[in-house]
């Protein structure tokens, strides 16, 4: 955690200008002023192209942003220098970066978050995989994140959230009171709650249509079953920590 | 004694064979009077004493050999008499444990040998032996139900035979037939005191023991529960063969400091059954007259708890319900109620009740606040008072009706309600959005929700989720408390416990849909003036005006992000217009900058917007300052141009800023000169919305104290439109009519269209009211129109028409009076 706490130091030294000019995360960016950027002209041509590309393809982020994003993919892997230091991001890193940058702390939701950025299943995150990932994660439409919290609640990707794994996810989140006579009661109590709120077919799981019904019925309802994208004041922290330097260059 | 015996004394239900007596106070009086009665006997009868007994009454004795001294031989573990029966036998016989008596003078000695056991001995006898007459005297004296033939069969034997033993049954049969009146007369007394409990009495006890049970140390009891959840449609638990018993229903009772109490509820009283898992019926304690006595004989922590409860009595009206409900058991049970409710609940019920009444008589003025017609109205058609406050009143919140329905079930809300407030309290934020939303699904709307939001606490739990960093948790509460406090009560409660403040600091939050929803809730919270006073003082109103400061007026297609806007902006112009109720937040408000952003808004075109922040103009339009502002910041343009807006609230609240602005002469004329006179008349069409005919009647009435703008109503045909008003009006209608009349009638012609339209018997018809502001424009308006010689004649003549000749005449004196001032 200190070490990621370091990382970011480096990115965005301290003393940066408190510049609150992100506004929201569905704002369209105005294009940095030209191309006449030293800093990123000297920047291998590899990088600059995988930006290039994926600033078209990433569609929340400019050019620019993508290119901070990378810097900083490239920065947190060095800084870790695991085996997978070449090829991305495993799975402690990117637990800890989540929960450093985004103060995430269930496990079991952060491993289904890396898998839902894994897109290739190869237990390693890309950069690719990273800036895509990440568009969701910070400025995803309401489509994109119902969407994206969907895949994560989806423990076994069989496309419908069952009632057993809602009772994995929120077997945690009733604090432990004495003198209940069984915990798994209240949990399966609250599962049944959370049917009744959500399950309009009525087939005893949650189907996307159910979920996504449900979601723009009642926008809280998109991390039900746990928080799996950072709250504002974290995304906006980290978007600040992370491009800010982007307009100082 | 027979008849006493098997009536009156108190039998153990259980066994039908060998009853025991129960120790109740009842049969304790009945057996110490037959001891009483025996222990005389032999002193009193000396000679019936003596008489033996036909058969022997028999019984299992404790007393053991050793107490028989004088007058008895002991052999081993035999004791006998010494005195003997004619034929020989002892009177008095103990063998191993058993009792047998023949005499009443041995039973006397037995009884004074006896000493303090003589209760118990005189018990198991009168066990043993079920008719101990027929014993005594023989099977043909036996008690038998009806009619008591033994005395006349006596009698007979007598006459017939002159039998001295036959005489001596006889007295003796006297003698016990006196003790059984004696004893079924005393036995009365003591049934007349008894308690009659019933179903009733017992479930509202029991609801008003729940209340106060629970976790914690100040509950009076842990726990209380029915064994039984069914109840049978006479409102009795018991199974049907135990009611035959007079039994009610039993209960387990978990108090602080003992075990759990396993009791049943009969008729009689309250008692200890031998209760754990299947309920054994016997009785094992007292019978006392109800569960609190009962209690407090057993649980010192009850009765400590019970005395502390009377604080949160007064906290919390909800129980009032329940006390009101007890009041009337206990007046139903007479002399039941030298209970612990004496103690509290008594003066309880009056406070309660006395709250209740100030409420009804809140509910009296109610009032839309912001209309306050009469108030603007009155005085002598000047408008000096409208400098005060408009609206601000000491309670001027409209107070729904409380209904209390007399019903002290439980609604099937309050569980799912108590449900969900489980998660509430005791869940991680995941699984408390999960219970916000899913409370949501609840008719919030209703009062039984709200109340039960409240009552099982959830009101806490949820400004306790405001204080957090969770905005979903904040956003899930919001959306809730916005809704429950439609509610007085909820107002009131949210205030209480602090919520304003902490609203007022969500304002500040980054996120949108946060701070929407909060200052929706102030606005609702904020409709009585101690939260009004609090917004304030928190610095609310400054940062409501800033929900207001945005970028996007005007525009008409509207980005999502500009719209966003709108709803922060119409947010923030909701809780202004609640908070524009009082004096001192109208001029915070125009202190923090409100005044240039509410004419910004004014520009906009969406009435959703439009209508709050008009609402809170005319609510400051009572300010001097806000009338200068609106005139001179060309306000008075945009209030014209909506006065044609397709929503009469909107358009209600355009007239009744002008109706309060146009007293200066500057604004009447902006009014003529954007347009505005004919909307005001063409509104007059609107008469079946009185609260906009009232505002615009009471526009057009400050309109036409400038002669150009009479001369435009005239030419719109208004003066005609608002004669044929002056019939079936409220008098806040009428006042404004009457007063625009009086101004038109300044000019000629216009008293001849008056007159020509039959204007005038319907105002002499006024004259006759009571209203003081009506009455002093309705002068002002005849007398005007006195002037005219043809209108004199049809004003005599309507006052001729009258019902009384002086008064008529003290009317024309009062006109003539009027138009010569």
């Amino acid at each position: 955690m200190i070490k990621i706490a370091l990382c970011f130091a480096c990115v965005c030294p301290a003393g940066v200008t408190k510049r609150r000019g992100l506004a929201g995360p569905a704002a369209a960016r105005p294009r940095c002023q030209g191309s006449g950027d030293a800093a990123a002209m000297s920047r291998k041509r590899q990088r600059q192209q995988l930006a290039d590309s994926l600033g078209r393809s990433a569609k929340h982020f400019n050019k620019r942003e993508v290119e901070r994003l990378i810097k900083l993919f490239d920065t947190l892997v060095a800084e870790s220098s695991s085996r997978f230091a070449a090829a991305g991001f495993d799975r402690n890193m990117f637990r800890d970066t989540l929960h450093s940058a985004f103060g995430m702390t269930d496990d079991m939701i952060m491993d289904r978050v890396f898998r839902t950025f894994d897109r290739d299943n190869d237990s390693c995150i890309s950069v690719v995989e990273w800036v895509e990932g990440l568009s969701v994660f910070l400025r995803g439409t309401l489509e994109e994140r119902i969407k994206y919290c969907f895949e994560v609640y989806d423990l076994n990707g069989d496309g419908y959230i069952s009632r057993e794994e809602m009772f994995q996810m929120l077997k945690n989140s009733l604090l432990k009171q004495p003198s209940e006579e069984d915990p798994d009661e209240g949990i399966k109590d609250l599962v049944d709650i959370a049917l009744k709120k959500m399950d309009y077919d009525h087939d005893g799981k949650l189907s996307f249509m159910d979920f996504e019904k449900a979601v723009r019925d009642e926008n809280l309802l998109l991390e039900a079953f746990g928080p799996c994208l950072p709250d504002i004041k974290s995304s906006m922290a980290f978007e600040q920590k992370t491009f800010q330097e982007a307009y100082k260059l | 004694m027979g008849a006493a015996l098997a009536r009156a004394a108190q039998w153990t239900a259980a066994g039908s064979g060998t009853g025991t007596l129960e120790i109740t106070p009842l049969n304790e009086s009945l057996l110490n009077q037959i001891i009483k009665f025996a222990e005389d006997f032999s002193t009193r009868h000396p000679q019936e004493a003596a008489f033996v007994f036909r058969e022997p009454l028999e019984w299992k004795t404790q007393l053991g050999c050793s107490v028989f001294e004088e007058g008895y031989e002991i052999h081993g573990a035999t004791v006998q008499s010494e005195a003997k029966g004619k034929d020989g036998q002892p009177l008095l016989l103990l063998t191993a444990s058993t009792l047998r008596v023949r005499s009443f003078d041995q039973l006397s000695r037995l009884l004074q040998i006896a000493m303090e056991k003589k209760l118990k001995e005189a018990q198991a006898c009168l066990e043993a032996n079920r008719d101990p007459i027929m014993k005594i005297l023989g099977p043909e004296c036996g008690t038998v139900e009806g009619e008591d033939m033994s005395m006349l069969h006596l009698l007979e034997k007598v006459k017939k035979d002159d039998d001295p033993e036959t005489e001596m049954k006889m007295k003796i049969c006297l003698l016990l037939h006196q003790l059984d009146l004696q004893l079924l007369s005393s036995s009365l007394k003591h049934i007349s005191q008894d308690v009659r409990l019933n179903p009733a009495a017992i479930n509202n006890e029991v609801n008003l023991l729940k209340n106060f049970s629970g976790k914690g140390e100040d509950t009076v009891l842990e726990s209380l529960e029915y064994t039984s959840d069914y109840m049978f449609f006479n409102g009795c638990r018991a199974p049907p063969w135990r009611q035959v018993h007079g039994e009610i229903c039993y209960l387990v009772i978990k108090p602080h400091d003992t075990d759990p109490l396993y009791i049943t509820c009969s008729t009689a009283g309250v008692f200890l059954n031998g209760g754990k898992d299947d309920i054994d019926y016997e009785r094992k304690s007292d019978v006392y007259k109800d569960i609190v006595t009962f209690l407090r004989e057993r649980s010192p922590r009850f009765v400590e708890n019970m005395a502390k409860q009377e604080y949160n009595f007064f906290k919390e009206p909800t129980y009032e319900k329940n006390y009101q409900r007890m009041e009337v058991v206990d007046a139903k049970v007479s002399g039941q109620s030298q209970n612990l409710y004496d103690l509290t609940e008594k003066n309880v019920c009056e406070k309660v009740k006395s709250s209740a009444e100030r409420r009804r008589s809140i509910d009296k003025k109610k009032l839309e606040p912001s209309m306050k017609w009469k108030n603007t109205g009155k005085t002598s058609g000047r408008f000096e008072d409208i400098s005060e406050s408009s609206s601000e009143t000491e309670e001027d919140e409209e107070q729904p009706v409380h209904h209390q329905e007399g019903n002290t079930d439980l609604p099937s809300e309050y569980w799912g309600i108590q449900k969900l407030a489980k998660y509430l309290k005791g869940g991680n934020p995941t699984a408390t959005v999960i219970a916000l939303c899913s409370m949501r699904d609840f008719n919030l709307a209703q009062e039984t929700c709200q109340l039960a939001i409240r009552d099982i606490g959830c009101l806490e739990v949820l400004i306790n989720l405001l204080d957090t960093e969770e905005i979903k948790c904040q956003i899930g509460s919001l959306k809730i408390l916005k809704e429950i406090s439609q509610n007085t009560l909820i107002r009131h409660a949210i205030a209480d416990l602090g919520g304003l403040q902490i609203m007022v600091k969500i304002l500040d939050s980054p996120d949108k849909d946060l701070k929407c929803l909060a200052a929706e809730t102030i606005a609702n919270v904020a409709r009585f003036k101690q939260a009004r006073r609090t917004v304030r003082q928190h610095g609310g109103i400054k940062r409501l005006v800033g929900l207001l400061e945005c970028i996007s007026v005007g525009s008409t297609s509207l980005t999502p992000y500009q719209s966003k806007d709108t709803e922060i902006a119409r947010c923030g112009a909701l809780a202004l217009w609640s908070c524009s109720k009082s004096t001192k937040n109208k001029e915070a408000i125009r202190k923090a900058g409100g005044i240039p952003l509410l004419a910004r808004w004014l520009c906009s075109s969406h009435a959703n917007i439009l209508t709050p922040v008009v609402g809170t103009l005319q609510e400051c339009a009572s300010e001097p300052s806000y009338r200068l502002a609106i005139r001179t910041e060309g306000m008075i343009e945009n209030l014209v141009k909506n006065l044609s807006s397709e929503h009469e609230e909107l358009q209600m609240h355009c007239a009744s800023a002008i109706f309060k602005c146009a007293e200066d002469k500057e604004t009447r004329d902006l009014v003529r000169q954007h347009g505005g006179l004919q909307p005001l008349s063409v509104l007059l069409g609107k008469s079946e919305n009185k609260q906009l005919l009232a505002a615009v009647t009471g526009a057009i009435w400050k309109c036409a104290i400038s002669g150009e703008n009479v001369s435009k109503f005239r030419e719109y045909k208004a003066i005609e439109a608002l004669v044929g008003l002056l019939s079936d009006q409220p008098e806040e209608v009428l006042v404004n009519i009457v007063g625009a009349l009086g101004e038109c009638c300044q000019e000629q012609i216009n008293r001849t269209i008056i007159r020509k339209c039959g204007g005038i018997p319907p105002l002499v018809k006024l004259l006759t009211g009571t209203d003081q502001a009506l009455l002093v424009n309705v002068t002002k308006a005849v007398g005007a129109c006195a002037t005219e010689p043809e209108n004199m004649i049809t004003i005599f003549k309507c006052c001729m028409l009258g019902t009384c000749f002086a008064f008529s005449f003290y009317i024309c004196s009062q006109i003539l009076n009027n138009s010569l001032n």
